[in-house]
């Protein structure tokens, strides 16, 4: 049962949490002009990372979506942030 | 008759004895005594049956570590595969051995061992395969085994939970445990201590020492007070059992009155102080009822009194059983010490035959006499082993700790240190007293605790181990035995490595040792010296497996603790479920709430067809309020449900109500509702009961990621309010009768708008959305008005002969109707242009969540399976939703798709369906083939709207 820094709540046990896929994952815009390739690698592609990972997840406690830093192999907490204007850090 | 109890020695207490029963014999024993050691007093050799060959097996170990003495146990708990070694004895107990009948000492199994020489390991890899392996696998399976579970128990009682955080958690009661714990508690710490037997101290309980003055035990008891006055945790007949992610530690509880307990435990540091286990030695029938682990039997003799048996051989590859056989001379027993070691200081009155080791055991039901390499035959009713000590690192290894190899001690080691953890004492190869609680000090001192005051240890009174290597080696003569839950020899590792099985992985599960319930604590370490002779290669480059929780077996009960029966996974009740009741409604769960189904008495099918028809002809009553109700509140509230739906709701107006689909970025189809205006920064997103925590996470996910926090937002308030449905031709005059607070003119109030009401003086919301088809009004207001407002309905509608509908007959009547169930009618695949809505596609100018993948060729494939409803053709019955839809093409048959939704309608007197077709929309009146079952059955291709499809009952108003 790891334990996540919510930004907004502190330390909570994973369970409470989301999973939101990669951070920096910036959806295409440009409607039609997008290509397939492109747009496929946003639904689908991760880069899955042996190490450090950066990703997005959502305490659904709160509600907040935060960008979380950890080690995808010792299972380490590097550190979490908020985004932007208005949130939590 | 070997074991026998002597007098005035252990601690147990002789003003309170006991008796329980062995496979139905009578036993007696003492306050005190474990099951084994009451077995072991009474004299009874033989404990159980192996698992593979119901060889006859006596008491081996101490603990957790004992392979043999598994036992199912009836008492204030039920516990089947019991380690005897660790369960109380107590007054009552009903005790059974295992994989043994009648009983383990005239086992009617016992033949099967004269056929070993057919079942070596992975003998059902090469024999018992024609005809088919199942014809014999009952029999097997039938005679090989541990405990018995009673299908009669019923529910596995109850367990209890706790959470727990402490400054230190010391996993292991014996001196490292003991002093850490104390000089924490003194240095000001908050503490657990945990060991898994019934008793703290450990070796100090049965190795003689002298600390600060007192005897071991006697200081034991000293630190035991003190620590209780200091606030210490002390919890006895708990075993540590797994370390996971982010420094949890479990454990597991044995309770005395028959509940046991599940601590999860976040400690800042942990120390485990948690010992080493005894090796056997390997020789021939190593496996005879008498032939035990030294340590063990000092232990049976200090703590319990327990004699093993009168002529007595203690075999060794060490110094530290010297203590045990001069502790057998000392009461009179008759002692052999066989060292394998050439130079060794024997100790004082004991006969030492240096240089020697046993080839062979002989007996049948028990050890009577040993072999010697040298030939010589000595005669034993008991034979005390020891192959050196390996340190039980478990759950360091969990914790990722590397374990190193080390040659002097001939044992693996913890290797590089894991944050958070200590390992001390013999866990960490310390044997000698002196150098497991300097071992403590150093460890303490690394966390900023420098006890007060070093303890004055006694002088060491244990010969120095100095252990030379009596692994098992290649070509070993007899059946020599390494795991003896599994009923593992030597010839099997070495039948394993001639068939190329070396990896150590392999290796475990060819010859399925390590793998029984004490996962291969005496056993792991000789089986890998074994292949390593065998294969050349040193101990630690031939690896050991992956350890795992749990260390020890842990009961599933306490994994569950109080979620069972109706607390497993509790669904979600409605404010009205007792009025529900009171109108004797039928529960089941929906979306993970408690909800009508139908009501009354009747049969389902008979209750549901009479709901639906009475439903169009009346009114009907409906507690919707499961249904979402997320409000989207600030000024770019409309730009952002642009965004969020599939459909364009900016151009809704205040007062109005629209129907559309919220999409996964794939496109797939997410759900579907109504979304309500309220005013120009106020919506309320009304989204399936099942979806409105998925559809919250999506709203406040775009909302975060994409828009203005500060202008723009999301509450969920489904809970706060109930939704009360009249629907029906009915309606209007049901809800006029009522005598609500509300313009129901239809200028005022027309389909698909709302308006502000009052009931009682609270302000209610009154919407004309209908999921029936009928007119229809859904009433939302505070869940703590709806009794009352239930109450007002139900008693309005009486004159009218309206009456309440549950989910099924709803079901029914939308399926009439051909509305759409998404996750019922829809699959993981399904777009909306496959449900018929294409105009957003075509017309909507600006982004919304999933567009760019309706422009893909997969969205545009011709042959798409297309949302339609099937008529039954051949006068049967409804067709069976999954039914596929099936052609056949050059001889085979292929899927078009399948039935979705099916239900005989009591309107329209036929079944109807709903299904998703291939090319569907474009083969309406096309006749196809519909298969289930291996039965095939006709059906016509329609719209699935099947009933008014003018949609003029919206508004009919009788």
């Amino acid at each position: 049962m790891q334990l996540f820094p919510c930004p907004f709540c502190g330390p909570r046990a994973e369970n409470e949490f989301h999973f939101g896929g990669d951070l920096g994952n910036v959806r295409p815009e440009g409607g039609a002009s997008v290509s397939d390739a492109t747009w496929s690698a946003y639904l689908h592609m991760r880069r899955n990372p042996k190490g450090p990972a950066r990703e997005v997840w959502m305490h659904l406690t709160c509600g907040e979506i935060f960008a979380l830093e950890r080690d995808t192999v010792t299972h380490a907490v590097l550190g979490s942030h908020g985004f932007g204007e208005g949130s939590a850090s | 008759m070997t074991s026998f109890r002597l007098d005035g020695l252990g601690r147990i207490d002789r003003s309170r004895p006991l008796a329980f029963t062995f496979d139905g014999r009578k036993v007696t024993g003492f306050a005190g005594d474990t099951v084994a050691t009451a077995l072991l007093a009474s004299g009874v050799s033989i404990v159980g049956r192996s698992f593979k060959y119901h060889r006859a097996r006596g008491v081996w170990g101490l603990g957790s570590e004992e392979p043999n003495a598994i036992v199912d146990i009836r008492g204030s708990r039920i516990v089947t595969n019991a380690r005897a070694t660790l369960e109380d004895a107590a007054d009552g107990l009903a005790v059974r051995s295992v994989n043994a009948s009648p009983n383990a000492e005239h086992d009617r199994g016992r033949f099967i061992d004269l056929f070993h020489r057919f079942m070596p390991s992975g003998f059902y890899y090469k024999t018992f395969m024609l005809p088919t392996w199942h014809l014999y696998e009952p029999g097997v399976r039938a005679m090989a085994g541990f405990g018995r579970v009673d299908p009669a128990i019923g529910e596995p009682g109850r367990a209890d939970q706790v959470n727990a955080a402490c400054d230190l958690l010391v996993v292991g009661g014996g001196p490292a445990g003991v002093f850490a714990a104390l000089a924490a508690a003194e240095a000001g710490r908050s503490v657990i201590l945990c060991d898994e037997g019934n008793e703290f101290g450990g070796s100090l309980l049965h190795r003689a020492a002298t600390i600060d003055g007192l005897p071991g035990e006697a200081a034991v008891e000293a630190a035991l007070g003190r620590m209780a006055d200091l606030g210490v945790t002390l919890l006895t007949r708990t075993t540590a059992f797994g370390v996971y992610d982010h420094g949890l530690v479990a454990l597991s509880q044995r309770g005395t009155s028959g509940i046991d307990r599940l601590w999860r435990v976040r400690p800042k540091h942990l120390i485990l102080a948690t010992g080493a286990i005894e090796r056997p030695l390997p020789f021939a029938n190593n496996d005879l009822p008498g032939i035990r682990s030294a340590e063990a039997a000092l232990a049976h003799l200090r703590r319990w009194g327990i004699a093993p048996g009168r002529r007595i051989v203690v075999a060794t590859n060490n110094g530290l059983a010297h203590e045990a056989a001069s502790a057998f001379v000392a009461v009179g027993l008759d002692v052999v010490l066989v060292d394998a070691r050439d130079r060794v200081t024997a100790a004082k009155g004991v006969r030492t035959l240096a240089g020697r080791r046993i080839v062979a055991a002989k007996g049948r039901k028990a050890v009577t006499e040993v072999v010697l390499d040298d030939g010589a035959r000595l005669p034993a009713d008991a034979v005390l082993v020891s192959g050196g000590f390996s340190p039980t690192l478990q759950l360091y290894a969990q914790a990722r700790g590397k374990p190193v190899w080390d040659d002097r001690r001939l044992a693996f080691l913890p290797g590089a240190p894991v944050e958070g953890i200590s390992v001390v004492g013999a866990a960490a190869g310390h044997f000698d007293l002196a150098e497991v609680l300097a071992s403590t000090r150093d460890a303490l001192l690394k966390l900023g605790i420098a006890p007060a005051r070093r303890p004055e240890i006694g002088p060491p009174l244990a010969a120095p181990y100095e252990i030379v290597d009596a692994f098992p080696k290649p070509g070993m003569a007899g059946r020599v035995w390494i795991d003896l839950q599994h009923d593992v020899t030597a010839k099997d590792v070495e039948v394993a490595a001639r068939e190329a099985y070396v990896s150590v992985e392999h290796l475990k599960r060819y010859t399925t040792l390590g793998m029984a319930t004490d996962q291969g604590r005496t056993s792991n370490l000789p089986a890998l010296a074994l292949m390593a002779a065998i294969t050349g290669r040193s101990i630690p480059a031939t690896g050991t497996t992956t350890y795992r929780p749990p260390f020890a077996p842990v009961p599933l009960a306490s994994f569950a603790g109080l979620r069972s029966g109706p607390l497993m996974n509790p669904p979600r009740r409605l404010v009205l479920e007792n009025q529900h009741r009171a109108a004797g409604a039928q529960f089941r769960e929906y979306g993970g709430w408690l909800r009508p189904a139908w009501y009354g008495d009747e049969a389902e099918a008979a209750a549901v067809r009479r709901e639906a028809r009475q439903a169009r002809r009346t009114a009907a009553l409906f507690d919707g309020s499961p249904l979402g109700k997320i409000e989207v509140i600030g000024p770019q509230a409309a730009e952002f449900l642009d965004f969020v739906y599939y459909n364009t709701m900016s151009t809704l107006k205040p007062g109005r109500c629209r129907y559309g689909f919220v999409l996964a970025e794939s496109g797939v189809v997410l759900d579907d509702g109504v979304l309500v205006r309220i005013d120009e920064t106020r919506f309320v997103v009304s989204c399936s009961s099942s979806h409105v925590a998925a559809i919250r996470g999506v709203l406040e996910e775009w909302r975060q990621d994409r828009f203005d926090r500060a202008r723009l937002f999301v509450h969920d308030a489904t809970a706060a309010f109930a939704t009360l449905t009249v629907s029906g031709p009915l309606s209007k005059r049901l809800l006029v009768a009522a005598g609500l607070e509300v313009d129901l003119d239809d200028r005022a109030l027309p389909h698909m708008a709302w308006s502000a009401g009052r009931f009682e003086g609270t302000a209610m919301r009154v919407t004309r959305v209908s999921f029936t088809g009928d007119r229809s009004y859904e009433i939302t207001l505070p869940v703590d008005r709806a009794p009352a407002l239930w109450a007002r309905l139900v008693e309005a509608g009486r004159p009218l002969d309206a009456v309440p509908i549950g989910i099924e007959a709803l079901m029914v009547l939308r399926a009439e109707k051909g509305y759409v169930v998404v996750g019922k009618d829809t699959d993981g695949l399904t777009l909306p242009m496959d449900l018929g809505m294409t105009a957003p596609l075509a017309k909507k100018p600006g982004e919304f969540i999933g567009k760019r993948s309706l422009l893909s060729d997969e969205a545009r494939r011709p042959d798409r399976k297309q949302f339609v409803g099937l008529e039954v053709t051949d006068g049967g019955p409804p067709l069976a939703p999954g039914a596929h839809g099936v052609e056949t093409v050059a001889g085979k048959k292929r899927s078009l798709g399948y039935v979705t939704s099916s239900a005989f309608s009591p309107t329209l007197g036929r079944p109807i369906a709903l299904g998703l077709i291939e090319r569907g929309g474009a083969r309406h009146g096309e006749t196809i083939e519909v298969q289930h079952l291996g039965k095939i059955r006709r059906a016509r291709i329609a719209a699935p709207c099947a009933f008014d499809p003018q949609g003029g009952r919206l508004d009919a108003d009788a």
